[in-house]
């Protein structure tokens, strides 16, 4: 029995949720009474993962896999497992990890458990919390078969440092041939991610106007902050279909949440409601968002925004 | 071209989720069952194939009897044919193994499902289907043009897109993006009068063994009471964010 953790990559570094995702599996593994070993593919320095508590760091170095491709990576995952007598293969709640996950499972006859929001509650059958109905109800879901694979949600474990001393094994696995070529890649390199950032400012038809969101776009700057929109904003074009959340849209689960002139349809709250807090600014003090948030002002965004803008500014002045 | 659409049948986006039996079920009492919202913008994008180079149109569901109404539905949008395999589908791999156990036999150049069902949340069908069957798999697909049986699909990723080619066969996991809700089709009077000449067919599945199991459901714990702030008192929302929230 033994533990694998996939980790993502960005520009040849860990992604931000690399210290959650070991953490979880280091904790698993703990249960298990197992070794945990972390995959990584094209990352140049691990150091920093050894924080977590990694037993093992397999270390591929392959230049034809700098695209990712979830057919090879699945693939290539499959191989390490068996390689190494994997029983539980650990995932993040990321795009690439989930669009791989369904595809491993049927190679490595794993059963599969997505959107996990905690350490198992029973290893007998092995059984795990998740959530559920786009985020308005949590499940208990179990594993019946004996590999098992669990893809966890981003933000909801947590880090947990316990430092050791990996061995490190250079792992050359077969590449695949994969049906399916980039043609283009269209991504912002600088900008913050919804699913990487700590704070999303997002705001809905209360702006009146694609023209009126350089408001919002300073507040985000001035937080570090993701930008996000509610749907029908999104469906008249004003913002792009990728910042749309809620349960058609993206699930935002960030520590801090703000939502401007969002009068919080069921479907909304939906996707947000795993963020740690929230603060909503209407001008309708009967909006629905203001029984699902923590903070609330009723006030028009025209004023309130920039006004909060400045003395935020001046705060992380004061503070960094 | 012969394309295939997987319909999920979920509760509306209106619903209120509530359980019953010891909270080991979902309560259906007075909800309304619809097609998965990331399945009906496949379905749609189905039919301009269809309108475009009169490609035909299946669509499949696992489930009970009383998603044959939304199956219907499915052909009263334009669907030529729907296919029910008899089940209640409770684990992604049962559901996977049924549907391309079917699409294996009945040889599609496309096969398209959701990127996610808004019930259960998975994103497992569409790529288990695609390895059992040995077929490329793009999903959060929010565009798709098919051209000589070559395909060029957009994934959405963090902070992007992502242009994919590959031959046919494909089967994607499709969202909001593919076609624009406005697009949507709505069935109309005559659409509804050819549905029920189009034959519906309940198929008995030849068991699955689960690897999966959903045992209890819980509700989310009660919001706090709100702290509401006055507009002229940001510095308090500042304070509060700092030291009793401590996420600034």
């Amino acid at each position: 029995m033994s533990v694998l953790v996939y980790i993502e990559s960005k520009n040849n570094k860990p992604k931000k949720n690399s210290a959650e995702v070991i953490s979880y599996g280091k904790e698993l593994a703990n249960k298990l009474s197992c070794e945990l070993t972390v995959l990584t593919i094209n990352i140049d320095e691990s150091t920093e993962l050894n924080k977590y508590g990694p037993d093992k760091i397999l270390k591929i170095s392959d230049n034809s896999l700098n695209i990712f491709d979830a057919k090879k990576f699945a693939d290539i995952i499959f191989q390490a497992a068996n390689k190494f007598s994997i029983s539980h293969v650990i995932l993040n709640g990321g795009v690439d990890s989930k669009y791989l996950a369904p595809m491993l499972a049927v190679k490595f006859q794993a059963g599969y458990v997505s959107n996990v929001i905690d350490l198992p509650s029973k290893l007998e059958p092995f059984t795990v919390r998740r959530t559920s109905f786009s985020n308005k109800s949590f499940c208990d879901a179990s594993i019946v078969s004996d590999k098992k694979i669990i893809s966890i949600s981003n933000n909801s474990f947590g880090s947990l440092e316990n430092p050791s001393t990996p061995e490190i094994i250079d792992f050359k696995p077969n590449v695949i041939e994969s049906g399916l070529k980039q043609e283009s890649l269209d991504s912002a390199k600088d900008q913050i991610t919804i699913a990487d950032a700590d704070v999303v400012v997002s705001a809905g038809r209360g702006l009146k106007g694609p023209e009126n969101w350089g408001i919002i776009e300073e507040l985000a700057d001035t937080l570090g902050a993701a930008t996000a929109c509610s749907k029908p904003v999104s469906d008249l074009g004003w913002r792009p279909h990728s910042e749309h959340v809620g349960q058609t849209g993206k699930p935002v689960s960030t520590n801090l949440y703000i939502a401007i002139g969002i009068s919080g349809a069921i479907q909304h709250l939906a996707g947000v409601s795993s963020s740690k807090v929230k603060v909503v600014i209407n001008t309708d003090p009967e909006a629905p968002f203001f029984k699902a948030a923590d903070y609330g002002i009723v006030g028009d965004a025209f004023e309130v925004v920039p006004k909060l803008n400045e003395k935020l500014k001046a705060f992380k002045a004061e503070n960094n | 071209m012969k394309i295939l659409v997987c319909i999920s049948c979920v509760p509306d986006t209106t619903s209120k989720i509530n359980f019953t039996n010891n909270d080991t079920e979902f309560d259906t009492n007075g909800v309304q069952f619809v097609i998965n919202p990331n399945d009906e913008f496949g379905l749609t994008r189905a039919m301009w194939f269809k309108e475009k180079d009169g490609a035909a149109v299946d669509v499949i569901n696992v489930g009970e009897q009383t998603n044959d109404s939304v199956l219907r539905k499915s052909l009263a949008i334009g669907a030529d044919k729907a296919l029910r395999i008899n089940s209640k589908a409770t684990d992604s791999f049962q559901v996977a193994s049924y549907i391309a156990n079917y699409a294996k036999e009945n040889s599609y150049d496309l096969i398209i499902a959701g990127r996610e069902s808004i019930d259960y949340n998975g994103s497992m069908v569409p790529g288990m289907i695609s390895e059992m069957l040995d077929i490329s798999f793009v999903t959060n697909c929010v565009g798709l043009e098919i051209e000589n049986g070559t395909a060029t699909a957009e994934r959405e990723i963090e902070g992007g897109k992502e242009t994919l080619k590959c031959k046919l066969p494909l089967i994607i996991g499709g969202q909001k993006g593919l076609v624009e809700e406005s697009d949507l089709k709505i069935p109309n009077m005559r659409g509804i009068m050819q549905a029920r000449q189009k034959p519906l067919t309940v198929i008995e599945p030849s068991e699955i063994k689960i690897k999966t199991t959903t045992n209890k459901f819980y509700r989310p714990e009660e919001k706090k009471e709100i702290t509401m702030i006055n507009s002229d008192d940001l510095d308090r929302l500042i304070d509060l964010l700092h030291n009793e929230a401590k996420v600034i």
